[in-house]
């Protein structure tokens, strides 16, 4: 398996469809390409963490800033960022607009990611996070332009689940 | 020296920074100074102060940012000093109260307690080069004189008594803090800076 350059393409352009201006990442692999896409525009500012939960705290400074930001993770890094997306974003209510890549579900070939990958929905909802799965290149760009749309009028955070089917290229 | 004397120097220099604050005895000591609509304070998410602070110097480059952190919350949280450094904003002064304790949850030791570790040289080694350490209230005035004027990321620790106020509460709700901060800056934006 690897990573869809086309979908990674899609999503980008998804993304910066959605008037994106300002990313804060933790590169993993199936966000790899699409972060090189932004590494390279010139028209966004990429902001690379060390650890998940720091970007929590640059996308509220990025809101309070009046700048549209999203956020890209894996879903073990949105599992590290978790006080920081209770008790900053929810409770000040400050948006967040979190594209996941959903590892460790249908289809995973590797033990190491299985465990996120099971809890991650369940986590979500406990937290009472609206998500959707994005498995289709032809409407991921409209679910990312929405999901940043919900994420600001609700002042919460939301999330978009990057799933393998849209993620990596069939064999 | 104190925390709030450290933060009474500042005070008359921050109507018009960003100014970030982490939760208990450092933002009370500000609030009871006299609220202004540019303090946001973070009573919660213990080590995000910085990394709030880096997203707003990034994108408001016009702007100074201040972020008044403890010790406590930067061990929480140390990935920040380096992306701090990497990204260097230019606009960012980032002052460490180092009390060598958890305060506000019952005064145990943290771990700079007696010099073991070193946030100065933690920031130092994260790559910030005007890190600045002092145990003074005239050194710590020169400082921030120093950090408010350079164009360039700026990072006091200020070694300070385990002391803090004798009463916490505020007149200001969690959400209220937030959006009135955001249309501060959003009127200094509007108002054509």
């Amino acid at each position: 398996m690897s990573v869809s350059y086309e979908n990674s393409k899609i999503v980008f352009q998804g993304i910066k469809a959605a008037g994106i201006t300002s990313l804060s990442a933790l590169p993993e692999t199936w966000l790899g390409l699409l972060l090189q896409q932004a590494e390279r525009d010139p028209d966004i500012t990429l902001i690379q963490v060390a650890r998940e939960e720091e970007a929590i705290g640059i996308a509220a400074g990025a809101y309070f800033a009046g700048e549209r930001h999203m956020l890209l993770m894996q879903n073990h890094g949105f599992l590290a960022a978790m006080n920081g997306i209770v008790s900053l974003a929810q409770l000040y209510g400050i948006p967040l607009c979190m594209l996941i890549a959903m590892r460790g579900h249908w289809g995973e070939p590797y033990p190491w990611h299985t465990r996120g990958g099971i809890v991650t929905e369940g986590v979500l909802r406990a937290l009472n996070i609206p998500f959707e799965y994005a498995r289709d290149p032809n409407i991921v760009g409209r679910q990312i332009r929405e999901a940043y749309t919900f994420s600001q009028s609700a002042l919460s955070p939301v999330a978009l689940l990057l799933t393998r089917d849209l993620m990596e290229d069939a064999l | 020296m104190k925390r709030a004397e450290c933060i009474g120097m500042l005070y008359p220099d921050l109507g018009d920074k960003v100014v970030v604050t982490i939760m208990g005895a450092c933002a009370q000591e500000l609030y009871d100074l006299g609220h202004q609509e540019n303090f946001f304070y973070l009573q919660h998410a213990m080590g995000l102060a910085s990394s709030i602070g880096l997203g707003l110097a990034m994108h408001l480059p016009r702007e100074k940012v201040v972020v008044l952190d403890g010790d406590g919350s930067v061990l929480m949280n140390l990935g920040t000093l380096a992306t701090l450094a990497r990204y260097r904003p230019k606009n960012l002064v980032h002052i460490i109260f180092d009390n060598g304790s958890l305060l506000s949850t019952g005064g145990f030791d943290s771990h700079t307690t007696s010099g073991v570790t070193d946030l100065a040289a933690m920031a130092r080694g994260a790559g910030v080069e005007h890190v600045t350490a002092v145990d003074s209230v005239m050194a710590f005035g020169e400082a921030a004189i120093d950090a408010f004027g350079r164009d360039d990321l700026s990072v006091i620790v200020a070694k300070v008594a385990a002391v803090g106020p004798n009463h916490y509460g505020m007149d200001l709700q969690l959400p209220e803090n937030a959006f009135r901060f955001k249309r501060w800056i959003g009127a200094r934006k509007g108002g054509g800076r």
